[in-house]
């Protein structure tokens, strides 16, 4: 009987069955359709034509694809620092374990576990002309009015704000468990060199959790580049396209104009450019430690 | 003493540090507090000016609005649904999962293992048009079953069920081998009492995905009736201010966020594992 327990057998494969029927039919197949789908014009009554890459043309030559593609990449470019830099700001000045920093780490993850919905309400409240938080703390200090989500110079910034609020936990989180692995006598070495305590965060501390920050820069790389909610409920991607980003785009096509193959060829776009900025982290940090060793 | 003063704390962090968090952490509640205020507060009296939220009278007003409002208490429930339904069934699916690929041997496991952790870097755009497609060909759009569905294919649950059961000592499911019991009675009876933990974690994880979930109801759920409260929500925010007033919409985000925010409280503990857990390891 035991041998049977740890033979391989075909029955013992039943217990993934469900799972993977799920995993094929909704994740597998649709990956492989719209891919098909992205190759072929769609009419919303049914019926495909297969046209090849005409649906990449026309999106790589839509300047409002482009347009989306460049405030992804700027809102990437800023809010990713951003959250890992702030993350590990706070996750250093908050490992210890008084109530003091306990209570703000709660603070600070609090927000994680909200709906993008509730975020951007939130926020646009905080945002509106005349009645908002910071119209008051504007008016407060005689500072001449800004509008927030209806300049273009703004309105990306305030979808950003909005955004590190609402993802710092993650981060956060992630850096303090990295933190706690780190061997104790490592510092009671340094204790014992004297060692400054920016020598130690830096020869010691961020060393020690780098594949840490790599890996926190990738999740967020790999979200923040699929955007849509805020942008969405907090500008609808204006004013004039410039807080417009990518997935907003393939919601506009797909589900708005139901131009279903361009829509479909748009997120394997986005899909391929996450997977390369992805790679891209990746391989520069581990080429990194190959030169570093 | 002066060891203590180095202890490993000493040199991580340090007072000034954490004032300065401390003062972020106020910019970061300042909006919340912003918003409780405007929904203590009477409509009217905010059109006049949002000043009027640093003083008296307060009321509750806009709550009992929300209570006799039947569609906001219907999004509620579909989202309870939801929430509920996707939270049994990840966890159903990936204890199974998990089980088998972490304890049993059978043919094309480790390929299948590998092709499954695939699925965890597809984002939900590069499938979201063709799966839009699928539930129009069977109808599901608009039902409860088209809205927790999707989510089930996530990858996350099984990796994460799949590293508890291995984290299970060995012996003890082989104890229950020599009493010659069945493999589906050693995962039922033996080994799934034992991920209880896990599975609170997981569930938890789950329902607050589930709960804030957005891309798919906006698209899948058109009929108002069959909104889950992030896409009512959304759907009031269009028509802001003007119609129902600040105080009203304020009210509305505060109980909408009221059972992820329980949720937040009594299961903090289960909830940072499962952040950080399935990804430090």
């Amino acid at each position: 009987m035991a041998e049977s327990y740890r033979r391989s057998r075909w029955s013992n494969g039943l217990f993934v069955v469900p799972y993977l029927s799920v995993f094929l039919t909704l994740l597998v197949f649709p990956l492989g359709w719209g891919i098909w789908l992205s190759l072929n014009k769609v009419d919303l009554f049914g019926g495909e034509r297969f046209i090849g890459l005409k649906n990449y043309a026309r999106v790589l030559s839509d300047p409002i694809f482009g347009q989306a593609v460049k405030n992804t990449v700027i809102f990437v470019g800023v809010s990713v620092p951003t959250l890992v830099i702030l993350g590990l700001f706070l996750a250093l000045a908050l490992n210890k374990t008084t109530k003091g920093s306990s209570f703000l780490r709660g603070v600070f993850f609090a927000s994680s576990i909200l709906s993008v919905t509730i975020v951007t309400l939130i926020w646009r409240i905080v945002f509106i002309p005349n009645d908002g938080l910071m119209a008051l703390i504007f008016e407060y200090f005689g500072w001449q009015p800004i509008g927030f989500l209806s300049t273009t110079g703004w309105s990306l910034f305030s979808v950003g704000v909005a955004t590190v609020w609402w993802c710092i936990g993650l981060p956060m989180m992630l850096f303090l468990a990295a933190l706690q692995q780190i061997p104790k006598d490592l510092y009671e070495a340094a204790a014992l060199d004297n060692a400054s305590r920016w020598r130690v965060l830096t020869r010691i501390t961020l060393p020690s959790i780098k594949s840490t920050i790599m890996l926190v820069a990738i999740i967020q790389v790999v979200m923040q580049f699929q955007l849509f909610g805020q942008a969405q409920l907090m500008t609808n991607g204006g004013p004039a396209g410039s807080s417009r980003p990518i997935v907003m785009y393939i919601y506009e096509v797909g589900f708005l104009r139901w131009d279903i193959g361009m829509g479909a060829a748009a997120s394997q776009v986005l899909f391929l450019i996450i997977l390369c900025a992805a790679m891209l982290q990746y391989w520069v940090s581990t080429r990194k430690e190959e030169t570093d060793a | 003493m002066k060891a203590l003063n180095y202890s490993p704390e000493h040199l991580t962090s340090n007072r000034r540090l954490f004032w300065i968090a401390a003062l972020l952490g106020l910019i970061m509640m300042a909006p919340v507090a912003w918003i409780i205020g405007l929904s203590l507060k009477d409509n009217a009296e905010l059109l006049k000016g949002t000043e009027a939220v640093f003083s008296f009278p307060y009321t509750m007003e806009n709550y009992a609005n929300i209570l006799k409002s039947s569609s906001v208490f219907g999004w509620f429930m579909n989202s309870m649904i939801v929430a509920v339904g996707q939270t049994f069934g990840v966890l159903l699916l990936s204890s199974l999962a998990g089980y088998a690929f972490a304890r049993l041997e059978f043919p094309f496991r480790k390929t299948i293992f590998i092709i499954v952790l695939f699925g965890l870097a597809v984002p939900e755009q590069a499938v979201i048009i063709a799966r839009h497609q699928m539930f129009n060909w069977f109808d599901l759009h608009n039902t409860h079953i088209g809205l927790i569905l999707p989510n089930l294919s996530s990858a996350f649950g099984v990796f994460l069920m799949t590293q508890f059961f291995r984290a299970i000592p060995k012996e003890i499911d082989e104890a229950a081998m020599l009493d010659n019991t069945s493999t589906f009675r050693i995962f039922w009876k033996v080994l799934l009492p034992l991920t209880l933990p896990a599975q609170a974690t997981l569930g938890i994880f789950t329902f607050l995905q589930a709960w804030n979930d957005y891309w798919w109801p906006l698209i899948s759920a058109t009929k108002s009736d069959m909104y889950t409260l992030t896409i009512g929500i959304a759907s009031s925010q269009t028509n802001f201010a003007q119609s129902e007033g600040l105080g009203f919409l304020g009210a509305q985000a505060i109980f909408a966020s009221l059972p992820v925010v329980l949720v937040y409280i009594f299961f903090q503990r289960h909830i940072v594992t499962a952040v950080s857990g399935g990804a430090v390891k």
